[in-house]
């Protein structure tokens, strides 16, 4: 169970392909199936352009719950393992925000895990996006499903 | 303020800038719940979709305070 929030950019599969590299000995041969959310910038949002973003947190809190959320997924469902990646500050268009991988010898516990670590960590991760548009920036006030 | 009998409060994001300040400490004495702070740092009434934590738990407006504790304010969550 991992979880890192960072200020500095990442390439999801990179951190993927180095998680599972020097993981994998903790659960060789025993991982059937993978399941992985990336959740990346769009430029636009409820009908208009978007050119940034700032992410705020509530440091510590977050952890908290990431951890939180994570621990009741592990004790939902039969997993290998978990890792939680989210960025905080200033991000550009297509950057990478959060990346949420799951681990298990099926992949019904994976899909189903996963869904549930990006669901809860957007309904109780103390993050807020404040976005740059055209016209100035904005707080964004709610988040979409 | 040095004392131990304070609550430390901190505001985030849009409550935040509508403030104008991100944290403040006030004494104790006197303050038995969420919804007191709250009085007792803004006279305006709390926005409605406020979400409150202590220490850094969700918590309710009813929640019970006391000194030494963190207690924050701030508006929907919009991680991921």
């Amino acid at each position: 169970m991992t979880i890192l929030i960072q200020k500095e950019g990442f390439d999801p599969w990179r951190e993927l392909a180095a998680y599972q590299e020097t993981h994998t000995s903790d659960w060789a041969g025993r991982y059937g199936a993978t399941a992985v959310f990336i959740g990346s910038l769009r430029d636009f949002n409820q009908g208009q352009a978007v050119t940034g973003m700032t992410l705020e947190h509530y440091p510590g809190m977050t952890e908290g719950y990431l951890e939180k959320i994570s621990s009741e997924a592990c004790a939902r469902w039969e997993l290998l393992d978990t890792l939680v990646i989210h960025r905080y500050g200033p991000l550009s268009l297509d950057d990478p925000i959060v990346l949420v991988a799951v681990w298990s010898a099926h992949r019904d516990a994976a899909f189903a895990a996963c869904r549930y670590l990006i669901d809860e960590l957007k309904t109780r991760a103390p993050f807020w996006k404040q976005e740059t548009t055209p016209g100035g920036v904005r707080w964004v006030e709610e988040n979409k499903p | 303020m040095t004392s131990m009998n304070v609550i430390t409060i901190r505001y985030f994001a849009s409550l935040r800038e509508r403030l104008g300040r991100s944290e403040d400490q006030v004494e104790a004495t006197g303050l038995s719940c969420v919804a007191d702070v709250w009085g007792r740092v803004s006279a305006e009434s709390l926005p409605a979709n406020t979400l409150v934590a202590i220490n850094q738990e969700y918590a309710s407006l009813e929640s019970t305070v006391r000194a030494g504790d963190e207690v924050a304010f701030f508006p929907p969550v919009t991680g991921g």
